[in-house]
């Protein structure tokens, strides 16, 4: 960890854990909704118990995607409007390295709005989502389109209406996840053999690494200034 | 844009013969694949006439993915060597092809009334499908929403990039999610499709020329159209600038 890059990552990651950590702003807006919304569903779904098993994971990932909307929003108008993201492009960083840092913070920030759903929603629904393939799906999935969202969202905050654009820009994108992530997650709570679901969270990853890449080779245009 | 330019651009430049022919040949070759399609090859015995519209439907789908390719190719292009015309190159890729893709699913949305006793039906194919009209739609909102010309150039060459994302997701996803009533042309369909098709040789003599033109001519000509309308464009918005900028 010592080259330059990973430093610069680390700063930046850092400092956003620091800025949330003294604000807490986000987290808990972020949860607050997510928890909001699978409440929303539940009563728009009148979830019983059949229809729990089918839905639930539909429902998780909805959830956080709507939740990251806001946190991936917040997160990059901050950067923009106090003209830190100027300020960071006058550093002799390489774009990938911020483009990493902003994506391990809401990365994170999701992530722990997912680990407060799980259990919840385990709780709440008498479905076994504490699950360590639920969990790694989860991991990936939250990776996976933290990373088009943080590059979207960079994109966004550039445009007139940003509020209203990110998700128009976002959702569409992000279908390859919402789609494997909700059949592995559904394969894994209703008990189905590995054989089922696996192919699911391998798709998953796959589609993963393939944004990942793509983002890494394109953010230096979307920041570019 | 220099004083020249603008003049350059605006002074009505004629049609490129080229153009001119492409328009011709676009022209005849739709008329004459029509005639094809409705006239020439014999009703489907199962499906009845409605099953002709299959010879607009599915090229409309490949004419689509060129103009989208277009896009990706423009991004690509635009980012790496950061000429405009290849970003007009995207831009009217986005228009074609989301022209074609709600030719595609109208058509498909009139085949499937007799066919599925349905207009719309939530198949994977057909949502994705949906799903790739809705994200060249935030295309061209996002866009829209970008002030400076410059910055509006670069950001929508990636956001292309992305949104072809959606052009494959809908081609391959009857592979991935099994569970589709629609029918796959190339390989063995689906055990549930509904409303298949056997590719004949009747079928192929009428869609093999209806697709090669919609993959190509269509596409490629509308494009060049669009491509000199927003030179026009930009033209005139220059103009504006300069006299209000006295």
């Amino acid at each position: 960890m010592k080259s330059p890059f990973a430093a610069a990552v680390r700063a930046i990651v850092s400092k956003d854990l620091r800025a949330e950590w003294r604000s807490r702003e986000l987290v808990s807006a972020m949860a607050l909704f997510a928890l909001l919304s699978v409440l929303v569903f539940s009563f728009a779904l009148e979830l019983d118990k059949n229809a729990r098993e089918e839905a639930i994971s539909g429902v998780l990932w909805v959830s956080l995607i709507f939740a990251s909307l806001l946190g991936f929003n917040r997160s990059l108008s901050l950067e923009h409007d106090q003209g830190s993201l100027d300020a960071l492009l006058l550093t002799p960083v390489s774009r990938s390295a911020i483009f990493l840092g902003k994506l391990l913070g809401n990365f994170m920030f999701t992530l722990l709005v997912a680990l407060v759903l799980l259990p919840l929603m385990t709780a709440l629904y008498g479905v076994q989502l504490l699950d360590s393939w639920a969990l790694l799906t989860t991991i990936v999935g939250v990776f996976g389109f933290s990373a088009i969202g943080t590059l979207l969202a960079t994109l966004a905050v550039q445009t007139r209406s940003r509020e209203a654009l990110l998700p128009i820009a976002l959702l569409p994108v992000c279908l390859p996840f919402l789609l494997t992530a909700v059949r592995a997650t559904k394969g894994i709570v209703s008990g189905a053999p590995q054989s089922e679901w696996q192919v699911w969270l391998q798709l998953l990853a796959a589609i993963t690494i393939i944004y990942l890449v793509l983002c890494l080779l394109l953010y230096r245009f979307v920041l570019e200034e | 844009m220099t004083q020249r330019r603008i003049h350059a651009s605006l002074a009505a430049s004629p049609q490129p013969r080229l153009l001119r022919a492409l328009t011709i040949l676009a022209t005849l070759g739709f008329a004459s694949t029509l005639v094809l399609g409705l006239f020439v090859a014999g009703t489907d015995i199962q499906q009845g006439p409605v099953q002709r519209i299959f010879y607009i439907h599915m090229p409309a789908f490949f004419g689509a993915f060129t103009a989208f390719g277009a896009t990706v190719l423009g991004g690509l292009i635009y980012l790496w060597r950061g000429s405009e015309a290849w970003d007009r190159i995207a831009l009217a890729g986005v228009e074609v092809g989301l022209a074609f893709a709600l030719i595609n699913l109208l058509t498909g949305a009139i085949w499937a009334r007799p066919i599925w006793n349905t207009w719309w039906t939530w198949d994977p194919r057909l949502t994705s499908a949906a799903v790739m009209c809705l994200t060249y739609a935030a295309y061209l909102m996002l866009r829209a929403g970008i002030e400076n010309p410059q910055r509006r150039r670069r950001l929508m060459s990636v956001y292309g990039i992305f949104a072809f994302v959606s052009v494959l997701l809908t081609l391959f996803i009857i592979r991935i999610v099994p569970d589709t009533i629609h029918p796959v042309i190339v390989g063995a369909s689906p055990q549930n499709a509904q409303g298949s098709f056997e590719a004949t040789s009747g079928v192929v003599l009428a869609l093999l020329p209806s697709l090669l033109l919609w993959l190509t001519l269509m596409p490629i000509t509308l494009m060049w159209h669009r491509y000199r309308l927003a030179l026009r464009q930009e033209a005139v918005d220059a103009l504006k600038l300069k006299l209000l900028g006295g």
